[in-house]
């Protein structure tokens, strides 16, 4: 069959390249992806030590952070956190986590990684895009690290950039931090259409021999999904970052007020991105769930189809949400009405998506390795912040809500369980397939227990502050007599982050021990279906020394017909074989 | 030599949607292009219906410039497709003879864009001198640079053209020519909302 043009590829794309065209100019998927995973995991310790400060400040205000006071003046004293520089921690804290962290490990990680591997192709339809996008990324995670020690100080206006705040350099004295702060983020949604772009055209043009668009693992379908949504999303921030940019360079009036111009402009412009963003993040973590669950309950996806459906019409959704945001911000209050019941709307295919889930582990054969603990602790974790976001996406009780620490615990909730417990789960379950070695199951499993506990017990008591009437982005708590009588919640919170985040060193440790002592994977340690798991771990340069033909879709587990319980995605059935 | 040729042979196996890649991601950066138009326009109609007082400040633009550069681009999209007309016909003296047009086209645009900038600031209408005027050098201003960025790969083209380097990669000119279409639609927007006050 079509097996005789793949045999004649065979072996003749392996050509001898030196260091720096193999590891930094490098134009294979996967080394992309592991640069990727470099950047991302540097920005998370830099994220993670602001929030380390932050809340250090919010339970001791004003009293020396230990293992800070090598920060030299003026950005703190002696580990003392000063009020401009805390507006600095949130707002670096915020957009380190969502643009440095969040979208290159879930979109670039694993979407670089698994695309071509899981389609059956040999690299990406544009490898040298792919370069330049890493690149690209690359400048503005420096550009954003220079714009903390330009004169002036560092961008404070919160990671959502609000005008006027931000619309002049006179209205906070912050001047090149702020414009190049604007540059850092453009240039990483530069860096993040090139993906999309190249995810889109891979995954429509390259897929190998037999691999119809419904026989995709669902984690390419979530993939491509934040791709599109990401890339019809981002377009008028784009313009609107452009305004905002000119408004404090050369002086145009876009969002001054005086000069006529509208400040709610750029919410509208933010948000209309914004909340489309936190579904770019939530599917692909979703998309890793999805492939992590069957494997581990040795059962077929239940709804493969369905799920799809619900992924776009939550997509098509996601567009229609945003001013959800923006009850208490002088919007007109009959707009609250239609987007309290699209925002309530919403949560519908998600929660079709999680009733899949439940379906498929029901009955099934499940076993709990690191990974899978991981993807349904992301379940559990997500179902709150989820459920919380009902609260908050009504206007009535937003109202109350919007801009305390409920806010804040809400948004974790959903963030945090997708970034860090959907991103681990990736990580230890493909982790062996990138390196070729398995990672320690006990270290894992006691990664995992810790980080779910201190994660929670940071957060949950978070809902507590913000009913009590906490606000968001104060420096110090104290200061408010009616929030003296929560200063012991604020302590105990910082006492569990700062637990959780010295809990993380384990999941180091394992990784940098596993990279080079952990036991010899093999090509298909987890006894999977899709196609990276049928060539060699780590996969050659070009991926498939043949490419692979494709019989069936991806989660064919335990079927009665067959001796193994599961039935890869490129291996004929027996009939076929004799032919 | 040996890559292209194994790619060849592989794309023949390979399940896809027909359309060549080049031109799927082409497309897929327009539709990306377009909604980064679509939010500065979106939010000048919205500014713009919610402002008084905004015909005085607009009829100082000059209709009778904006229209002579609307024909320049109509025609350099003309050129452009006849550009691609002669590649698919294999005639590259023509081929090279509509991109040169196309490039000077394009020039001209922003030659007479840079006049009418001059124009407005020697009489002090600066950026900051009010909303409307932050909307036009923006919006201008924005589709400007993608003209030039328009010209600068059609001379790129066109220089590979001179050296007879384009052969195995000459549908790299409908690919240019999509780009330059889409900039010459983004001006037929922009014309009556910002001209024709
Ligand atoms: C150990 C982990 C983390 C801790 C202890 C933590 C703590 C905090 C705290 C206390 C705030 C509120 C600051 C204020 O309003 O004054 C905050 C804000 C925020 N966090 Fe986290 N966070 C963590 C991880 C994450 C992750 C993983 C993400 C997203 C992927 C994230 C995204 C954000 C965002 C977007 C804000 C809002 C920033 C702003 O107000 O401009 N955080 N975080
Ligand atoms: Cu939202």
């Amino acid at each position: 069959m079509s097996n005789i043009l793949g045999d004649v590829t065979q072996g003749t794309y392996h050509e001898e390249k030196g260091f720096w065209r193999t590891y930094v100019f490098s134009t294979d998927h996967k080394v992309i992806a592991k640069q990727y995973l470099a950047l991302s995991l540097f920005w998370a310790v830099l994220g993670g030590f602001a929030a380390y400060l932050i809340r250090w400040q919010l339970a001791y205000p004003e009293t020396a952070a230990p293992g800070a006071s090598w920060i030299p003046e003026p950005f703190m004293y002696e580990g003392v956190v000063p009020p401009e520089f805390y507006n600095v921690l949130i707002t670096m804290h915020g957009t380190i986590m969502v643009f440095f962290v969040a979208m290159p490990l879930l979109l670039a990680v694993f979407g670089n990684y698994l695309i071509p591997l899981m389609i059956g192709a040999r690299d990406m339809a544009f490898p040298r895009l792919n370069m330049l996008s890493v690149w690209v990324f690359t400048l503005a995670s420096l550009v954003l690290l220079i714009s903390l020690f330009v004169p002036g100080g560092a961008a404070s206006a919160g990671w959502t950039g609000y005008p006027p705040l931000s619309a002049k350099a006179i209205y906070t004295g912050v001047n090149w931090g702020m414009n190049l702060w604007i540059v850092a983020i453009a240039l990483e949604f530069a860096a993040f259409l090139m993906g999309g772009i190249n995810f889109l055209t891979t995954t429509l043009n390259m897929r190998a021999p037999g691999m119809t668009l419904f026989r995709l693992p669902l984690i390419v379908w979530m993939q491509i999904t934040a791709g599109v949504v990401f890339m019809l999303s981002v377009g008028p921030l784009i313009a609107g970052a452009v305004m905002l940019l000119l408004d404090r360079v050369i002086g145009t009036t876009f969002y001054v007020p005086e000069g006529g111009g509208q400040p709610l402009l750029w919410q509208h412009l933010f948000w209309f991105f914004g909340h489309p963003e936190v579904y770019v993040i939530l599917l692909p973590a979703l998309g890793i769930i999805l492939e992590i669950l069957p494997v581990f309950s040795r059962k077929p996806i239940f709804g493969y189809r369905p799920i799809i459906y619900s992924t776009i019409v939550a997509g098509i959704l996601s567009f229609i949400v945003w001013a959800h945001h923006q009850y208490v911000s002088g919007i007109d209050p009959r707009l609250a009405m239609p987007f309290s019941i699209t925002t309530i709307l919403i949560s519908v295919p998600f929660a079709l998506i999680v009733f899949a889930l439940i379906a498929t582990l029901w009955k099934g054969s499940i076993s709990f390795p690191t990974p899978m603990l991981f993807a349904l602790g992301t379940l559990g974790v997500f179902l709150i912040g989820g459920l919380t976001g009902i609260f908050v996406g009504s206007a009535p009780v937003d109202i109350y809500f919007h801009d305390t620490y409920f806010v804040v615990a809400h948004f974790h909730y959903t963030l945090f369980s997708a970034v860090f417990f959907g991103g681990f789960a990736g990580l230890y379950f493909w982790f062996p397939k990138m390196f070729g070695r398995m990672m320690n199951e006990t270290l894992g499993k006691i990664h995992f227990v810790l980080t779910f506990i201190l994660f929670n017990t940071t957060f949950f008591p978070m809902f507590f502050l913000g009913i009590g009437g906490m606000m968001r982005r104060i420096a110090n708590p104290m200061q408010y007599e009616f929030l003296q009588p929560l200063q012991p919640i604020n302590v105990f919170i910082t006492g569990s982050a700062i637990l959780l985040l010295i809990s993380q060193g384990i999941f180091a440790i394992n990784f940098f021990w596993s990279l080079f002592r952990g036991r010899i994977a093999g090509p298909n340690p987890w006894q999977a279906n899709t196609l990276e798991w049928s060539t060699s771990s780590p996969p050659p340069h070009e991926n498939f020394h043949k490419i692979p033909t494709v019989y069936r879709g991806p989660y064919e587990y335990s079927l009665p017909e067959t001796a193994e319980d599961w039935l890869p995605q490129n291996q004929p059935e027996l009939e076929e074989v004799k032919k | 030599m040996k890559d292209a040729l194994n790619m060849k042979i592989e794309s023949m196996t390979l399940t896809g949607t027909g359309i060549p890649s080049g031109k799927a991601g082409v497309w897929c950066f327009l539709a990306s292009e377009i909604t980064v138009f679509g939010g500065l326009i979106g939010s000048y109609l919205v500014v713009r219906l919610g402002s008084g007082g905004w015909p005085e400040a607009a009829a100082h633009l000059s209709f009778s410039l904006a229209l002579f550069n609307t024909l320049v681009l109509l025609t350099s999209s003309m050129t452009m497709v006849l550009a691609f007309d002669a590649v698919e016909k294999g005639d590259s003296k023509k081929l090279r003879t509509f991109l040169f047009l196309t490039i000077l086209l394009g020039l001209v645009f922003l030659g007479v864009k840079a006049f009418e900038y001059a124009g407005k600031l020697a009489h002090g209408f600066t950026p900051g001198t009010g909303v409307f005027w932050s909307f036009y050098y923006g919006m201008t201003g924005l589709h400007a640079l993608h003209v030039l960025a328009g010209v600068i790969v059609n001379i790129i083209l066109f220089m590979e053209a001179l050296g007879n380097a384009l052969k195995p990669n000459e549908h790299r000119v409908e690919l240019a020519g999509l780009y330059w279409h889409f900039v010459d639609i983004v001006w037929i927007f922009l014309f009556p909302l910002l001209y024709l006050t």
